[in-house]
């Protein structure tokens, strides 16, 4: 099967302005069914605006967006509910899509907030709100998973726990997904390729060739360098010729 | 049985009370209560434009609210002004300039209290039609868009990224807002009727946790308030709107008692 075929959604050249000030320009990329791609950079430096580049949200954009499925789940990353709507998880859950009991269970419980199913949204925490976030976005098996800084305030263990699921979901599903994070340590391991962004592209790559790259260096330091070295080293047990890696 | 003015007023209210749960609902939630209010506003000049023209009232109202509405989107495009500011001039000059056409229309003989503050004796056979079929047609709409527009009103990013289409889901409901508008100017005024779409609604949210509960609960609130109002309209010889309205209030206030109740639950 040629790739073609397995393309969810290819940014080309893109670039979002406002207020005659650019957010993002010419950033390229796709992803592919089974495929996660990261988005890293520091603040501002237009990850959000990517996403919502590649989500069609925006419409005065520069360059072109191709969407090849409608079928997508969305964690964004800020979103608040008003107190004048009453809303329980469960109300939550069926807000895009027409879904069963046993799916909306099914979801919940891989989160691990099955328990709050009768919880106004109010009164979450705000892990809670995300593992509700997010089970409500696989909960409609999507082809297309965009998740926003998905596991902000979750507590760190509950956050490896997540990112293996959104990885073990990426499998299952055979759906590709467009993650933004921070954490340079978790979302490496899962990554298939990693975008760094600084209002463009510094550098592309898998995890570990944007880790040698200079750009990446200058963005993050030295120290991220090594981290997600170490990293890569631990999880593939593989020696490679990185001095500093040997000395950790 | 419809030849008695209550029983008409009645069924009249009940069919509004129908319609103004759902659709005050979502007025609530999508804070659009003021919008609501200069939608209702620029009914005043529907009817007198429906008398000159002898055109009929409703339909007269819907293209004029809706004309309103448009005009209100367009500047907010292209002028500064903050949005209350543009409701607050195109609400009250509506107003204005309905009544001073009023002014001039001397041939005809208005009953401005009645156009204002709703008339119960006004209701004929023809309103009836014109409010249930009027009616179902709203809630027919309603029931189409409601996905798009209820997520939406939840995030409106979530709705779109997901493939819903909510612009245009805001689009139908600003012409379903000024449907309600058109036929129930008769039974509530146009001062009123904005009070029609949120009282019962906000005593409703005070007793629901669930927006299918808010629903249906501003539906049996809207049903109460008719029914209370118009007996002791006719009963105390009171305006129908003011009636209903007061009687809408009154419910809400007895709502507050279950709130405080919550509250000191959650203490």
């Amino acid at each position: 099967m040629s790739i073609g075929n397995n393309i969810l959604v290819k940014l080309n050249n893109v670039g979002f302005q406002q207020n005659q000030k650019w957010l993002v320009q010419g950033v390229s990329l796709q992803v592919e069914k089974g495929k996660i791609v990261t988005l890293i950079g520091p603040n501002g430096s237009g990850k959000s605006t990517t996403a919502k580049i590649a989500l069609g949200l925006f419409k005065n954009i520069e360059g072109q967006v191709e969407k090849f499925t409608n079928n997508i789940g969305y964690v964004p990353q800020k979103i608040s509910i008003d107190w004048t709507l009453p809303l329980r998880v469960r109300d939550f859950m069926l807000l895009t899509d027409n879904l069963t009991e046993d799916v909306i269970d099914e979801a919940l419980s891989l989160t691990g907030v099955i328990n709050l199913k009768d919880k106004s949204l109010g009164n979450l925490s705000g892990g809670e709100f995300q593992r509700v976030l997010l089970a409500r976005a696989i909960s409609k098996k999507p082809d297309l998973l965009v998740l926003d800084e998905p596991v902000q305030g979750v507590d760190f263990t509950g956050e490896i726990a997540l990112y293996e699921l959104i990885k073990e979901i990426s499998e299952k599903l055979s759906c590709g997904i467009l993650l933004i994070s921070h954490d340079l340590h978790t979302v490496m391991s899962a990554t298939d390729h990693v975008v760094c962004l600084n209002g463009h592209v510094c550098c592309s790559g898998s995890p570990k060739e944007v880790a040698k790259n200079s750009e990446y260096k200058a963005l993050f330091g030295e120290q991220a360098a090594q981290t997600l070295s170490i990293y890569e080293h631990k999880h593939d047990h593989v020696h490679t010729n990185d001095g500093d890696i040997k000395k950790n | 049985m419809f030849d008695d003015f209550f029983i008409r007023a009645l069924v009249a209210g009940i069919g509004i009370a129908f319609v103004a749960g759902p659709l005050g609902c979502f007025v609530v939630w999508r804070r659009l209560s003021y919008f609501g209010d200069t939608l209702a506003h620029s009914a005043l000049l529907g009817v007198t434009i429906a008398y000159s023209l002898e055109f009929n009232i409703a339909v007269s109202i819907f293209l004029i609210s809706s004309a309103i509405a448009l005009i209100l989107i367009q500047l907010q495009k292209k002028t500064n002004l903050p949005s209350d500011a543009l409701l607050g001039l195109l609400a009250h000059s509506s107003l204005a300039v309905g009544l001073v056409v009023i002014g001039f229309l001397t041939f005809i003989r208005f009953d401005i209290m009645g156009l204002l503050f709703g008339d119960i004796l006004a209701v004929n056979k023809k309103d009836l039609v014109t409010i249930w079929v009027g009616g179902a047609l709203i809630l027919l709409v309603l029931r189409l868009i409601w996905k798009p527009l209820f997520a939406s009103t939840v995030n409106y990013e979530l709705a779109q990224a997901e493939g819903l289409n909510p612009d245009r889901a805001k689009a139908v409901f600003t012409v379903l807002l000024a449907a309600i508008i058109a036929i129930s100017i008769k039974l509530v005024g146009v001062l009123l009727i904005t009070g029609m779409l949120i009282i019962p609604t906000a005593m409703a949210r005070n007793l629901s946790d669930n927006p299918k509960k808010m629903v249906i609960f501003s539906i049996i609130g809207g049903l109460l308030s008719v029914f209370i109002g118009l007996f002791s309209s006719l009963e105390f010889n009171t305006p129908s709107g003011p009636s209903i309205i007061a009687a809408a209030l009154v419910l809400f206030i007895f709502s507050l008692l279950k709130v405080k109740q919550t509250i000191q639950l959650k203490n």
